[in-house]
């Protein structure tokens, strides 16, 4: 059975022993009610492989909840049942919104833009594909883009565009729809440091902005620990969930929280969880 | 666009090496006839290909454009049923089973064998017959490569689709239909060529009996006469319609791909 979620004990001299009321309920979403709830939940693919067994994991409403893990460890498949795009074999998963699919969106790994249509067109397909005329669509739509920096480039097509801009086109495509919960599958994995940081940086800030779920698939631990509230940590052979781990610091966070020993303290943390879950 | 200089695109290599090699075929053919003592009518030189093709002109031109236009409508059948089954095939794969393997039949047997039973069987449209013959010869590249387009989506786009519940006929508008659209180009740009030579197979077929103006009846009535220059100027003329052919469906199809595929982005851009 994996542990539920926990909080590491205070490091010596941690701030949060005299100021403790800044960082306590900053990002406790322990009694939140939950947004999805995976229950026992296994996945065995036709090719036999068993890519999930026995996962417990509940998504809380409003929390960033990264996955992290080594690659085939299943994170993709844990995205993938809970958008529906695949039935557990075994256990259950339970949203606890009605019509789940109108609130959600996906970013998938390599952006995933239809490469005959500019950024405008891409950004417009969900509301296309729900019937919207163009004029319905067109305030939503420069919305969208402008929330991601991109104003400017509308009419430009995928193939003119950097990797960190497809990026962005492809969270301004899953954010027009205004969802409640963002399912991201390493948006950011084939970016350079830079460019992540900056992405990293801009999501943050439109999660805190927007107050969506979000759940967020990396191989990168700093990146999982500067973002989230929560991180699992998935294990290999067979794949499943190893730790769970609460990230207690306040938001905004800023390079002095990447500095901080508390940072240091988690990084070393999840790294030592990874390292078991390889084996 | 980037433009380059005319002389610049004539100095080429892309142009220098074929024309090159043109010459020296032109010269081989000179020495050849010098030293064999060949009689020149049997291999004419280019000056009396073009100075027969300038005297016949109208004559072969209008053969020329009734081969065209048995190639045109047949190539223009292949592409719009090509693309019609294709898209019946994505529907449902029963269909897919149970006539892909009839399209193989027609596609393997040799058009020569069978064009003489169209055209006993159409001997009262006789231009029917013929198109139909260039249709058999274009058809197939069309229909598989057009399926193979359909069938080649990218999974995470497909996801992207079933994510935002679109419909069968959605997915197929804005997601089947653009994938495959550079399949479908390349198989036209085989077919052109294929209804052209389909065409041309056809009249041969129907000889001097059935059509009397195509320009494979022109080749036909000038080789029993051995009028060999002439055959060369009409050989010369289907040539180059098969190349104009050829250079048309390649300018269509980087104008359609160019913004986004990459068989059609520029290099030098
Ligand atoms: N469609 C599929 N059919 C069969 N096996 C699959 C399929 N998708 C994934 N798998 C297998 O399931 C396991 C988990 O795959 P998954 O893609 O979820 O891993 P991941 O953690 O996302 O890996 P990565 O970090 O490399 O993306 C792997 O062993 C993979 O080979
Ligand atoms: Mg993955």
């Amino acid at each position: 059975m994996p542990c539920p979620a926990h909080y590491l004990p205070p490091v010596f001299g941690d701030p949060r022993v005299t100021s403790s009321s800044a960082y306590s309920s900053s990002t406790s979403y322990q009694d939140v009610a939950p947004t999805v709830i995976l229950d026992r939940v296994s996945k065995v693919y036709p090719s036999g492989t068993i890519a999930l067994q026995d996962v417990d994991l509940s998504v809380k409403q409003g929390e960033f909840l990264s996955l992290v893990g080594p690659s085939g460890c299943g994170k993709s498949t844990v995205l993938g049942l809970i958008a529906g795009l695949s039935k557990p074999t075994q256990g259950d998963l339970q949203w606890t919104m009605p019509e789940f699919r109108k609130d959600l969106a996906f970013v998938f790994q390599d952006a995933s833009l239809l490469p005959w249509s500019n950024v405008e067109e891409n950004v417009r397909l969900p509301l296309k594909l729900a019937g919207q005329s163009k004029k319905q669509t067109q305030q939503a739509v420069a919305e969208a883009i402008a929330l991601v920096g991109l104003t400017g480039s509308e009419k430009s097509f995928p193939r003119q565009l950097s990797g960190g801009m497809k990026m962005r086109v492809s969270i301004a495509r899953a954010i027009v729809t205004q969802p409640k919960v963002l399912l991201m599958d390493e948006p950011f994995g084939a970016l350079d440091e830079i460019t992540r940081n900056r992405l990293n940086e801009d999501l943050m800030n439109l999660w805190r902005q927007k107050r969506w779920t979000v759940v967020f698939v990396t191989h990168n631990i700093y990146e999982a620990v500067y973002l989230s509230t929560r991180v699992a940590v998935m294990g290999v052979n067979p794949g499943r969930i190893v730790d769970d781990l609460v990230i207690d610091a306040p938001y905004p966070r800023t390079e002095g929280f990447r500095q901080s020993p508390e940072f240091g303290q988690y990084r070393r943390h999840l790294a030592t969880a990874l390292a078991e879950g390889m084996e | 666009m980037h433009d380059k200089s005319l002389t610049e695109k004539l100095l080429s290599p892309d142009v220098l090496a074929p024309f090159a090699v043109g010459v020296l075929f032109v010269v081989g053919r000179d020495l050849l006839v010098r030293i064999t003592g060949l009689p020149p009518y049997l291999l004419p030189g280019p000056l009396l290909v073009i100075q027969t093709l300038i005297d016949n002109w109208s004559n072969l031109f209008s053969s020329l454009t009734v081969t065209f236009q048995i190639t045109i409508v047949a190539f223009l059948a292949a592409a719009g049923s090509g693309l019609a089954i294709a898209v019946l095939f994505t529907i449902n794969k029963w269909i897919e089973r149970s006539l892909f393997p009839y399209a193989v039949v027609l596609q393997t047997t040799p058009l020569v064998a069978i064009a003489p039973l169209i055209i006993i069987w159409l001997k009262e449209n006789t231009f029917g017959a013929l198109v139909l013959c260039a249709w058999i010869a274009a058809f197939f590249p069309i229909l598989s490569n057009t399926t193979l387009g359909l069938n080649s989506v990218d999974r995470n786009l497909t996801n992207l689709f079933t994510l935002y519940n679109a419909s069968p006929w959605q997915r197929l508008i804005y997601l089947r239909l653009p994938s495959a659209l550079p399949y479908f180009l390349g198989g036209l740009r085989i077919s052109g060529g294929l209804a052209l030579i389909g065409a041309v197979v056809a009249e041969f077929v129907a000889g001097t009996g059935g059509s009397k103006s195509g320009i494979a009846y022109q080749i036909l009535i000038a080789s029993y006469n051995l009028q060999i220059p002439r055959m060369f100027a009409a050989l010369l003329l289907v040539t180059g319609l098969g190349i104009a052919i050829f250079a048309i469906l390649s300018l269509i199809s980087d104008a359609l791909l160019k913004d986004w595929h990459e068989s059609a982005v520029n290099p030098n851009q």
